[in-house]
């Protein structure tokens, strides 16, 4: 059924009502009608909220209306759906009379559950389309919106506010972003699981996201495309707008399909969604961290000129590793130091030092020498980008020393606070230096997971930006980085280099 | 023939040439003739060795039913091969004709073409050719419309870069050239308002320039 568009003011219902209807409150906390009502208020919405159950109960403080036609007049946008599918036309009908003009559907048995469901999901969507309403689902898990802090969900968690707004086909990815949101510090502006996408599909809340002010960045998982065309103009168009990081669910074919010739045979699903990606100039992930750590990068870091990366480290395995990657990637280059930079190098360094890329400092940093280092190597014309190695690993033997058996004395005292104070220098300089001279700096260590508040990986987050995992998914994200830049700039015929 | 609805019809090898080639797609000099005397004149003309085809509306697996014979040094060998290819056609072939080609060989082999996919509509397809083609499926598509930025994209997302490089005493494959088979092929599938599918295969690399030696265009039935 091709539904038209839902309009910007719609979208503004949704994303940012000035009242929420909660239908089908329940006072049991083991409902999704009374944890929705719990996470609506615990994420502090600043709008009215109103509720309605059957028998007008007290539920967390509220006082739920029995009818919506209770409800004052133009007070609220949105309802938050949970009673059962067979009231919603009703309802749906009731709350439009009141001005309402967006509707989150949680109830099941739609389209999801068998014939009679796909029936009722078409009604469900000409009553909304009759009335003015935008369908949100329905079978959908909820909408956050941290600009009015909004939390309709059926599910934690809520995400800190940030600039990567989230559309997905299956609302469990909408958690595993948020949750990611929530382990790197990096926000969300708006998310929303279609669910069954009845009206209101992922691509629609995409091209809502690509004018939407609050948005820098797109994030979406869909599954089965039904109009790949209409998906690719969506994508494209947005894509245009601003950077759009895609995982695509059921990726593997057989490529099993009639085809009468060779190059049909070849072009599998898969192989035809991946171009349509890569003509859009949609980054595609391959996994739902790969995904988010994208999309968390290109919220956070300056965009690249050119492809030429750096890799510093403060010890050798990580950076060899590191350069293994970025010499399988396609899209980057590990450069070779130029010799003005390995002649500023060598005044900094001692001369164990690898004169080389990566550049291993071999252990042979004094108080300021990381600082200065990034510096000098960001600063240069022949890098585009620099992959940072070794953070933290002070703090982490400090923190030994501090929960071991000698501490405070011995000295140790004073050493685990410069270790830490140094940790934290690190962490700024990267950070600042990356600001400075507009090229893309990305921290990775281990200890982002295994000790996530070790004073390096913390002050990482405390800048607003990622500590990558693990040296191989910084590569991987800035992969995605510097493959967009790009697309604008081949694009827009703007300078770009490109070695290989 | 064609396993698309019964809907689709596939066009002679000639006349999958002739279209394509009116939008830009570099074949082969070739001639069409109806008889082993002519052949042997198009041969001559053409400069042996050449190929002979048995041609027509719907023959389509030539190789399979061995409408195809190589690597002909002389009069004799295109004579025998013209008589057997004309007396091996049956009358469901319907009307038929030989096809005098240059005997071309490549080390690199690439095949491109035109694709429907039910989702995603008409698509353009660039992939490594040769017998591995379905094994190695190197392959890079985009949708159409394409753009020279998407063709030159397509050839840079191709798995296998070594091969456009210098390859075994040959030049580089001309990027520019090859792009512009995947602009005509797209060219031709957006004027042409019924194509399912086109073949070029294989898209041979002689002297760092691509030259298709065989067509198939699949149009749906209006």
């Amino acid at each position: 059924m091709t539904v038209p568009a839902a309009t910007e003011a719609q979208f503004r219902a949704l994303f940012e009502p000035r009242g929420v209807l909660i239908a089908g409150a329940s006072t049991h906390p083991g409902k999704f009608g009374f944890v929705s009502l719990h996470n609506l208020l615990a994420s502090g919405y600043s709008g009215k909220v109103f509720a309605t159950n059957r028998d007008g109960a007290e539920v967390l403080g509220i006082n739920c209306l029995t009818s919506v036609d209770d409800l004052p007049d133009g007070e609220v946008d949105l309802v938050f759906v949970c009673t059962p599918k067979s009231a919603n036309l009703e309802l749906l009908r009731a709350c439009a009379a009141k001005g309402i003009t967006a509707a989150f559907v949680t109830s099941a048995g739609y389209g999801e559950a068998d014939e009679a469901g796909i029936a009722d999901e078409a009604e469900l969507v000409a009553v909304c389309q009759e009335l003015g309403i935008l369908l949100a689902g329905p079978n959908g898990q909820g909408v956050v919106s941290t600009p009015a802090n909004l939390c309709a969900q059926i599910v934690a968690p809520y995400p800190p506010a940030g600039q990567i707004a989230i559309a997905s086909q299956s609302g469990n990815f909408v958690s595993s972003f948020l949750n990611w949101s929530i382990a790197t510090g990096v926000g969300i502006s708006r998310a929303v699981s279609a669910g069954n996408a009845a009206a209101t599909s992922v691509g629609d809340y995409l091209s809502f996201y690509a004018s939407d002010s609050k948005t820098e960045v797109g994030l979406a998982y869909v599954e089965g495309i039904d109009n790949g065309r209409e998906f690719f103009e969506q994508t494209r168009s947005v894509a245009a707008h601003m950077p759009l990081v895609v995982l695509k669910g059921g990726a593997t074919d057989t490529g099993a399909r009639a085809a009468s010739s060779h190059t049909g045979s070849l072009a599998t699903n898969d192989k035809v969604f991946d171009g349509a990606c890569r003509q859009a100039g949609v980054c595609r992930a391959a996994t739902v961290e790969e995904a988010f750590e994208a999309a968390a990068t290109f919220a956070t870091q300056p965009r690249p000129r050119g492809n030429r990366v750096v890799v510093m480290t403060t010890a050798g395995g990580w950076g060899v590793v590191t350069a293994d990657a970025i010499g399988h990637s396609r899209t980057l280059h590990l450069v070779q130091l130029p010799d003005d930079l390995l002649a500023e190098l060598d005044e900094l360094l001692p001369p164990r030092w690898s004169k080389n890329n990566p550049v291993d400092l071999a252990g042979g940093e004094t108080r300021d020498t990381i600082p200065l280092v990034l510096e000098r190597i960001a600063a240069n014309d022949s890098v585009d980008a620099i992959i940072y190695l070794g953070l933290g690993i002070q703090s982490n033997q400090a923190a030994l020393l501090r929960n071991g058996p000698f501490y405070p004395d011995h000295g140790i005292e004073r050493i685990v606070a410069y270790h830490e104070r140094q940790d934290e220098r690190f962490a700024h300089a990267a950070a600042e230096v990356s600001d400075r001279v507009g090229k893309p700096i990305l921290t990775a260590t281990e200890l982002a997971v295994s000790h996530p508040d070790n004073p390096g990986p913390r002050t990482v987050r405390a800048t607003g930006r990622v500590c990558y995992s693990s040296a191989n998914r910084a590569v991987r994200a800035l992969e995605h980085l510097v493959w967009d830049a790009e697309f604008r700039a081949t694009r827009a015929g703007l300078p770009f280099t490109s070695r290989s | 023939m064609s396993t698309h609805p019964s809907t689709s019809v596939t066009l002679a090898e000639d006349q999958s040439k002739a279209l394509l080639s009116g939008f830009g797609v570099p074949f082969a000099p070739e001639a069409v003739v109806h008889s082993p005397a002519d052949a042997v004149s198009a041969a001559a003309t053409i400069g042996y060795p050449v190929v002979v085809k048995l041609n027509g509306e719907r023959i389509a697996h030539k190789t399979e039913r061995g409408l195809v014979k190589l690597n002909l040094g002389d009069a004799e060998a295109v004579t025998t091969a013209a008589t057997t290819l004309l007396s091996a056609a049956t009358p469901e072939d319907g009307d038929v004709s030989l096809l005098v080609a240059p005997m071309l060989s490549a080390t690199r082999e690439f095949i491109a073409g035109i694709s429907t996919d039910p989702q995603f509509g008409t698509t353009v397809v660039l992939g490594v050719g040769g017998v591995l083609t379905e094994a190695i499926a190197d392959v890079s598509i985009r949708l159409l419309p394409i753009t020279e930025l998407d063709a030159q994209s397509m050839i840079n997302d191709l798995r296998s870069q070594p091969l456009l490089g210098e390859f075994r005493g040959e030049p580089a494959v001309d990027r520019h050239a090859l792009g512009a088979v995947l602009m005509a092929l797209s060219d031709a599938a957006a004027a042409t308002t019924h194509m399912l599918s086109a073949d070029l295969n294989p898209l041979m690399i002689v002297d760092g320039m691509p030259i298709a030696v065989d067509a198939l265009v699949e149009v749906r039935e209006s």
